[in-house]
């Protein structure tokens, strides 16, 4: 790095400089397109379905368990605030999947051209609507027994 | 700022030795791959289902490739949620001390789900 004298230099680190220093990503830079809402998307739903883990868990736990303590899960469950949750758990997870599926490709190298990018992203929205509706009517429609 | 023997250890275990990163993006990349036919397989075993009560769930996880399946579906979920959480607090979490601790906590919380979810699979099927 030629940055000149020492002074220099030293003047680039000092807290001022650090503190104005402009942070990528520069957000604010960049024209609006619908596949940052995706990118988004992709890392709030992660989130979302990390906290999923949780009932999994205790959906499993709850069926090693026992009948009385699982059948009170599926009443929690059945709670509709808690049915809400748990279908919006699977969207989140349809759309996690499919995008994911996007990024192995682009991890692959393949997909990345803008109009490619476009497509699969046109893709991703159609999969999700498809795949999230018939799962959330074959889940739905069972009772608890 | 000062930072008593707590912070200086947590400072020291957030530390990347090197490659941790490189192995990081690649663990995260399996733990994809398998996932992809192991949910597959969980969703649309639980859409075949006749419904959701205990005896028909029951009856259906206490098979021993069900339960290893199950298993290891708690287990590549746990760690490819790890990874990501971890990504996640890195972006969002500064500060010596508050960065290393959530993302222990978090590593923790994932640990422990993991282990109490897969040996609970394994119960289902292998209880005596």
């Amino acid at each position: 790095m030629a940055t000149g004298s020492g002074a220099a230099a030293a003047s680039i680190f000092s807290c001022k400089t650090m503190a104005n220093r402009p942070l990528s990503p520069h957000l604010t830079v960049y024209r609006f397109a619908y596949t940052m809402t995706l990118s988004i998307l992709h890392r709030i739903t992660g989130v979302a379905l990390a906290l999923g883990l949780i009932v999994l868990v205790l959906w499993v736990v709850a069926l090693a368990s026992g009948a009385e303590l699982y059948s009170r899960f599926l009443q929690c469950a059945g709670f509709w605030p808690c049915k809400v949750l748990l279908g919006l758990w699977l969207v989140a997870f349809v759309y996690h999947f499919s995008n994911g599926i996007r990024h192995l490709f682009w991890d692959a190298g393949k997909g990345l051209e803008r109009a490619q990018a476009r497509r699969s992203a046109f893709f991703v929205v159609i999969a999700v609507a498809v795949v999230s509706i018939l799962l959330l009517m074959a889940f739905f429609r069972k009772g608890a027994a | 700022m000062s930072q008593g023997p707590v912070g200086a250890l947590l400072k020291y275990l957030g530390r990347d030795p090197g490659h941790a990163g490189a192995h990081h993006w690649r663990a995260q990349r399996v733990s994809a791959l398998a996932l992809i036919p192991l949910t597959i397989w969980f969703l649309s075993a639980l859409a075949w289902l006749p419904d959701f009560g205990f005896d028909t769930v029951h009856a259906w996880a206490a098979t021993p490739w069900r339960a290893v399946l199950l298993s290891l579906l708690v287990f590549c979920i746990a760690w490819h949620s790890q990874l990501g959480m971890q990504v996640f607090i890195e972006d969002y979490v500064h500060g010596n001390v508050s960065r290393p601790l959530a993302v222990g906590v978090s590593t923790f919380a994932h640990v422990l789900l993991g282990a109490a979810g897969m040996s609970a699979a394994l119960c289902v099927a292998f209880r005596g």
